[in-house]
């Protein structure tokens, strides 16, 4: 057996070899081999040119198996192949030149060339020039996709060239596009440029800033005498001013080599130690030189010495600043074009600056959605009822569990949604209702005592889910259709989740005010709210009332938790992170109000994104501001924004 | 008088061969200071049972110094004072010999007093910001010259990365990190505005606003990488929220230093492919030792766990220090520490992890692209890499050398020649 | 005077001589001295547990006496920890800068020697210059008094603006809790200039003290905690022993008449809520450096819930049942919670205390606010046959934070 496979590889080698003879693919690898196997971005660009200018028919597949990670060598030979896996576990080597399968071998018999991501982009630019009139549309898109992530000069002509006899319709619109921006940034002839810049100034791609912005690059220089005038002048700056300050003047000269470093501390520090002479510096005892104004006159008096340079001092820096002119000048030669690139930009700024506005509004209400969501069963419980609930956050943890459960057995995901949100509506329904019947109906007007008892519950069921499902954090993964981005463009965007969470806060926002205003347990609810003991005697049964006001309260919260779920995870923290908030919507929009509950939460959602969008590196300074903002808000209208007024009040 | 030879000597004996035993009492203890429960339970039980199971193995090659092992497993709930607490605890009263612990930077430094204070041996298996260097500390999880350098290097030459979005959350080893990597790409000739930095608070959910702000650094037109040091739970939102908004590995690749298969485990990484990971083991790196190790993880603890780069970081380190106890003969921390140094131990991933005298590793660095079965394929792996415990990117601390075997010292001055403190900054 | 006090209040004078009795047998088990029955991290564990029975009696001024639930006395126990921390960080960094900085061939300027304070300080955090907040950490006076003063005067701030607004009851437990968080996220933050997450850490080293053992210094420790507390003891039931205790007790029952009798209601809460905050803030002060670190996960609002919990367990409204609610329950968790307790097969299934215990705690406390308000503090009622009054199923007032019916004593 094993003699035969020795015969079988002995007549593979014995194959290949001949082939090498008349096989050229295999003979440019060959020549390139080392870099290959090394697959580094710095070196590789020789052997992808090689293939690809080899002007050879299968240059597009090696380059597309290398691309596809199918390019493997066979270390006992040292040739290049095809391969893929088979069946039985062994890998099928194909010929490179022929596309004819040549032999199996093992897995250990070979290396897989693994292109990394930077090679794999190399790859996909030298398969442009393949690829834009492939037959196949997919390869043309990919070959778009790749020019679009990096563009270049020598792609322009075969772009145009590919553009009429492009058949698709939404690949046609983006070649006409790309080739816009190509020339943009790349046609010769000046006319062309300025007038595709004058084209595309209204669009707020993010390719077209991107195009724009390099042909805007421009750079301060320092000139001694007047400036030449074929350059491309964006701006005199005068120093000292606010675009260029003195200090960045100087530093500007220091590294043309124009000026000396002015003196730092540490400069006078090492100068003073160099010249340490028993015990002294320059004369100075060295004890008494643990002030900065000692160890300058200590370094005054080396000066006169004549043992170290003096330094500069502000006065010199200015004089020396002075003499010379500096100018901001575009790298790009052609004024034209940079000033038609320059009111491009700005007409696109101010459209960007509108559209992340927008986009900042629709994050607002993105995040109001959710705490509203978190809130609403809430504003029942507490709002309506003033039962202080701090185990609410644990009913958003339940239903986001139940979630998951739904998901462990129901495989589809669009399925499993649609049950999970009954079923988690359901168990936090019932835990809300028992907890009411166990806890909560014998401390009604003792709302303290209800927050201690109803923490103790918290802690319990935060633990008991991390005794069941751990302290990992459990997927919950949304349908397919739900994924992906409703996008206006490049600048206003919104996840399909978010929009989803909105339409469901509406939803339960309507199905509130439905039963709250038209049903009969509306009725009772708002009864026994404002008088449990008039109402007890109108033949309204309090406690039933409570319990199913409760529950519903509840059960609301366990929706919120599957929707939560969704767009972040499910842990066993997920309900803590929420109460604070929640509490804090329904005080700051007002107690006993659905309205104020609302307003609440878009007050909230709308100030957090606000300030995170005044410090966006810190997003954690944007939840303690919110805070602060709430403690003082309640000072204000310690009733909230929308106050309940009259005898609905209450008190 | 013959007779009264022979007493004497067989005493000598006696004495000579309970003074051997003294060196190393029997049975020799191996604290293991590790949370069982609270919020890094999840990560840090894995390394637990890991040690056990270390520990049992080596109990059947004989254990150490002819003596069994035993292991002392105490659970500081996540708790950071309580880190010292138990580290004092297993130093008096359970008198153990070694501790394995530890995993966020603030316990280790709840515990560095305490240990340095009753000369205790601390084994570290946690990638760090490094910046600190502690006689009774050997680290051998990465410093950041061994992990977040290279993949930084990698984003710019192999990915030709030019604008940079550094991601993290807001504790001690990505602010350090993050500022490394400022100063280094600096150096590197990126130009400060194209470096956006942000922080986010542990378990943050709310990612479209720094998606957003992510895609539009792509304005200017150069590529842009986000090096994320995005910490536990708060990874799942933002690689949902990078997909939603279309963003690809090809577009905006990521490079996450806290994200390996224990995390990504029973995780739907479609949405991650492509992104990478950089770290010193991955489960996926092909030799034999690494077959057995994981063959005998699975073994033991069920056929889905996977194995990581903090337990490669135990499996080298409880090897060494087994190899040291034998050449010093004795489990006395002075001794096992000065046999420490030029400890040499294979690595899972092939060639060999060296123990340096700044009580770091040599060992190589990889970096691997998410697979859609949670591993990694691993495109880069990196001769050795010594650790370095004081960064050479920071000013301060370029300065600083560690070196506790010539110069006795952590914390060097280099231009002054002089010992900064021996005892660690904590 | 003194007699009629302690007359009045037996409990004191018993506290008192068995915390003193307690703390001699401490001392003389120790390691410290000797013996070594006790372990030195044992004997700081008793330290810490009688720093948290001083914020206990602080909590039970603030909530069993005067009605308020505070859900945010934590915070205060957290920044006197923090103040004292920043001291002995700055002081212990400072003298090992200075050694290491006169070898130097220059002598250090000021400047020098703060600039490498604060590079040994906040390097590790990524950054090396000082903050604000810490212009004072050199002085040792100073910053003691900040211990009392930041959360005084934050407390002062606070209540001032709450009480001002007439914001009660649950609102204003909302409205503390919110503070908390806000003030551990804002200490979260590595901008806020007190190390981030990490917090302050190796506060248990004294500056200038480093020959002293740990065994002495955790009995110092001991000392100054028990001394705390029997202070605290003292001029709480002192406080509330006077015609003052008797204006909050009934701003806790009822407050409106209260009010109408003409005192002025918000002073008095004003004037408890701030001295509680300041005892809490000493007793901060002395835990922190037994523990070692701070951070701010030790000022999550969860914290302060805790606090209430103990108050509520031992019973509340009454000192020495704060102080036995603090030491029993987180003597009690931290021994389940340390896997020292033996695991229970039930053949089934085996309980594992370290899972199991939050939720025996939480149930008890639900259980304990159900069924025996008075908490352990009832079984001294029990044993001294005191009985609740018979008031016909009402509370002592109408207001939330009056004593139940079956809290009251006759």
């Amino acid at each position: 057996m094993l003699r035969a496979v020795n015969i079988f590889v002995f007549w593979v080698l014995m194959v290949t070899a001949a082939l090498a003879q008349d096989a050229p693919m295999q003979s440019v690898l060959k020549d390139h081999r080392d870099v290959i196997v090394k697959s580094s971005r710095k070196t590789i660009a020789p052997a992808i040119d090689a293939v690809a200018t080899s002007g050879l028919a299968q240059a597009q597949q090696v380059l597309e198996a290398w691309q596809a990670k199918n390019m493997w060598l066979r270390k006992e030979d040292e040739l290049f192949f095809r391969a893929e896996k088979t069946s039985s576990g062994l890998y099928a080597l194909y010929d490179l030149d022929t596309g004819a399968q040549v032999g199996e071998a093992e897995k250990r018999d070979l290396r897989q060339i693994k292109p990394n991501s930077g090679i794999r982009a190399m790859l996909a630019t030298a398969l442009v020039q393949f690829q834009l009139s492939d037959p196949n549309a997919a390869n043309r898109a990919a070959a778009l996709q790749s020019l679009e992530r990096d563009p270049s000069a020598a792609a322009l002509e075969p772009l145009r060239a590919s553009i009429p006899s492009e058949e698709s319709v939404a690949l046609r619109a983006r070649k006409e596009r790309l080739e816009r921006l190509l020339t943009m940034a790349y046609d010769p002839d000046e006319a062309a440029r300025v007038a595709a810049i004058k084209e595309m100034s209204g669009d707020l791609g993010v390719d077209v800033r991107a195009t724009l912005n390099p042909i805007l690059q421009a750079q301060v220089q320092v000139f001694d005498g007047d400036i030449p005038n074929d350059l491309n002048v964006k701006a005199m700056l005068i120093p000292g001013s606010d675009t260029l300050s003195l200090d960045q003047a100087y530093d500007l000269l220091v590294s043309e080599g124009l000026a000396t470093k002015p003196l730092t501390p540490e400069d006078i520090r090492k100068a003073l130690i160099a010249n340490i002479d028993g015990g002294r510096v320059g004369g100075v005892p060295l004890v008494t030189l643990d002030t900065d104004a000692a160890r300058a006159a200590a370094y005054q008096s080396l000066v006169e010495q004549g043992q170290v340079v003096p330094g500069v001092t502000s006065d010199q820096i200015g004089e020396i600043v002075a003499q010379y002119q500096f100018a901001e000048v575009y790298l790009d030669p052609l004024q034209p074009v940079t000033e038609a690139a320059e009111r491009a930009i700005s007409s696109i700024n101010t459209r960007v600056a509108a559209g992340q506005g927008l986009d900042l509004v629709l994050d607002g209400l993105s995040l109001a959605s959710i705490y509203f969501l978190a809130a609403i069963g809430l504003a029942i419980t507490f709002g309506v009822m003033g039962v202080i609930n701090m185990a609410h956050g644990e009913f958003i943890m339940m239903g986001a569990y139940a979630g998951y459960v739904v998901q462990q057995v129901i495989p589809d995901h669009t399925i499993s949604i649609l049950v999970a949100i009954p079923l988690a509506f359901a168990v936090t329904f019932g835990a809300g209702v028992a907890m009411e019947r166990l806890v909560i109906r014998h401390l009604y007007h003792r709302p303290l005592e209800t927050l201690l008892a109803t923490f103790g519950i918290s802690i319990a069921l935060q633990q008991l889910a991390k005794n069941i499902f751990g302290t990992q954090a459990r997927p919950l993964t949304a349908p397919g259709w739900l994924d992906g981005s409703l996008v206006l463009n490049d600048v206003v965007s919104i996840s399909y989740i978010r929009i989803a969470i909105f339409v469901l806060a509406l939803f339960f926002l309507a199905v509130f005010l439905f039963i709250m205003k038209r049903t009969r347990l509306g009725l009772e609810t708002r009864a026994v709210t404002q008088n449990p003991r008039m109402a007890a005697s109108m033949g309204i049964n309090p406690g039933r009332v409570n319990m199913l006001a409760f529950g519903f309260g509840s059960g609301i919260a366990g929706v919120a938790g599957v929707a939560i779920g969704l767009f972040a995870k499910v842990t066993s923290e997920l309900g803590s992170a929420y109460i604070v908030q929640s509490f804090m919507t329904v005080v700051v929009g007002g107690v006993g109000n659905i309205w104020g509950a609302l307003a609440g939460a878009t007050m909230i959602g709308f100030f957090q994104k606000g300030v995170e969008w005044l410090n966006p590196s810190n997003t954690l300074a944007a939840q303690t501001y919110m805070i602060i903002f709430i403690i003082i808000f309640i000072q204000f209208r310690p009733r909230g924004i929308i106050a309940l007024k009259g005898r609905a009040a209450g008190d | 008088m013959n007779f009264l030879k022979t007493t004497l000597a067989a005493a000598a004996a006696t004495t000579a061969l309970t003074g051997v035993a003294h060196a190393a009492d029997c049975p020799v203890k191996v604290g293991v200071l590790h949370s069982l429960s609270g919020t890094m339970a999840i990560s840090e039980t894995t390394l637990k049972d890991t040690m056990l199971m270390l520990i049992d193995q080596q109990n059947d090659k004989g254990g150490v110094l002819g003596c069994e092992i035993e292991a002392v497993v105490v659970d500081p709930a996540s708790d950071w004072p309580l880190f010292a607490e138990k580290a004092r605890e297993l130093l008096t009263v359970h008198d153990v010999d070694v501790i394995f612990g530890n995993w966020t930077s603030v316990s280790r430094k709840s515990v560095l007093p305490v240990i340095e204070e009753l000369n205790g041996l601390l084994f570290y298996p946690v990638q760090y910001e490094g910046e600190e260097s502690s006689k009774n500390v050997f680290y051998t999880g990465a410093a950041p010259n061994q992990q977040a350098i290279p993949a930084t290097d990698y984003f710019l030459e192999e990915l030709g990365v030019e604008k940079f979005a550094l991601l993290g959350t807001d504790y001690v080893y990505p602010r350090t990190t993050n500022n490394i990597l400022e100063s280094y790409l600096q150096q590197k000739g990126i130009a400060k505005d194209d470096i956006f930095v942000n922080y986010t608070p542990f378990g943050h959910s709310d990612w479209s606003k720094i998606v957003a702000d992510v895609v539009a650094l792509g304005a200017d037109g150069k590529k842009v990488g986000v090096i994320s040091t995005i910490n536990g739970d708060a990874n799942i939102g933002f690689y949902k929220e990078l997909a939603a908004a279309g963003v690809s590995a090809d577009d905006i690749p990521v490079v996450a230093f806290s994200v390996g298969e224990e995390e990504l485990s029973g995780l739907d990484t479609s949405n991650l492919v492509g992104h990478l990971a950089a770290w010193n083991y991955f489960q996926s790196a092909e030799s034999e030792t690494n077959e057995d190790f994981i063959a005998t993880w699975k073994e033991r603890m069920g056929e889905e766990r996977v194995t990581n780069d903090p337990m490669e970081a135990h499996y080298i380190g409880f090897n060494m220090w087994v190899n040291a106890a034998e050449a010093a003969q004795s489990t006395e921390v002075d001794a096992v520490r000065a046999a420490m140094y030029g400890q040499e131990f294979p690595n899972l991933t092939g060639g060999t992890a060296v123990m340096l005298p700044n009580h770091h590793l040599a060992k190589p660095v990889l970096i691997g692209e998410i697979l859609d079965d949670g591993q990694f394929d691993i495109i880069s792996q990196t001769e050795e890499v010594p650790g370095d415990a004081w960064t050479d990117f920071l000013p301060e601390s370029a300065l600083l050398k560690s070196d506790w075997k010539e110069l006795g010292c952590g914390m060097y001055n280099t231009e002054t020649s002089t010992c900064v403190q021996t005892k660690s900054n904590y | 005077m003194d007699r009629s006090f302690f007359a009045r209040n037996p409990s004191v004078l018993i506290f008192i001589s068995l915390l003193a009795l307690f703390t001699l047998m401490v001392t003389v088990l120790a390691e410290g001295f000797g013996v070594g029955v006790i372990s030195t991290s044992f004997v700081k564990t008793l330290g810490k547990t009688l720093c948290l029975c001083l914020v206990a009696i602080a909590m039970d001024l603030i909530w069993g006496y005067c009605g308020i639930l505070s859900l945010g006395h934590f915070a205060f126990f957290g920044l006197g920890g923090y103040m004292i921390g920043m001291w002995l960080m700055y002081e212990r960094t400072r003298d090992i800068v200075v050694t290491s900085l006169s070898e130097a061939p220059l002598p250090p300027t000021e400047q020098e020697i703060v600039d490498a304070i604060g590079t040994q300080i906040f390097g590790v955090v990524g950054s090396n210059e000082f903050p604000l907040v810490w212009a004072f950490a050199d002085s040792l006076v100073i910053q003691l008094a900040l211990v009392v003063l930041v959360p005084g005067v934050l407390a002062l701030v606070f209540g001032w603006l709450a009480f001002r607004s007439r914001v009660t009851g649950v609102y204003l437990s909302i409205l503390t809790q919110a503070m908390t968080l806000a003030l551990a996220l804002y200490l979260f933050q590595n901008d806020s200039g007190l190390r981030g997450n990490n917090g302050l850490s190796g506060l248990q080293n004294l500056p200038g003290l480093e020959d002293v053992p740990q065994a002495t210094i955790s009995l110092w420790f001991l000392w100054a905690s028990a001394l705390a507390l029997g202070l605290g003891y003292l001029l709480g039931a002192w406080v509330m022993s006077g015609k003052f205790g008797s204006v909050i007790k009934g701003i806790r029952d009822d407050e409106a008449r209260v009010r109408f009798l003409g005192y002025y209601v918000e002073r008095y809460k004003l004037a408890v809520f701030t001295l509680t905050a300041c005892i809490a803030g000493i007793a901060g002060a002395l835990y922190y450096p037994q523990a070692g670190i701070i951070n701010p996960a030790e000022l999550a609002p969860i914290a302060s819930i805790y606090l209430a919990v103990w108050v509520a367990i031992g019973g509340r409204g009454r000192l020495y049942g704060a102080v036995v609610g603090a030491a029993v329950v987180s003597l009690l968790s931290s021994w389940f919670t340390g896997g020292l307790a033996p695991d229970l097969p039930l053949g089934f299934y085996t309980i594992k205390w370290v899972d199991w215990w939050q939720i025996v705690l939480g149930l008890s406390f639900v259980l304990v606010t159900l069924f025996a308000p008075k908490g352990i503090g009832g079984l001294v009622d029990l044993w001294m046959e005191q009985r609740a009054p018979d008031r016909h199923g009402a509370d002592l007032g109408p207001d939330m934070g009056s004593l139940r019916e079956k809290e009251a004593l006759e």
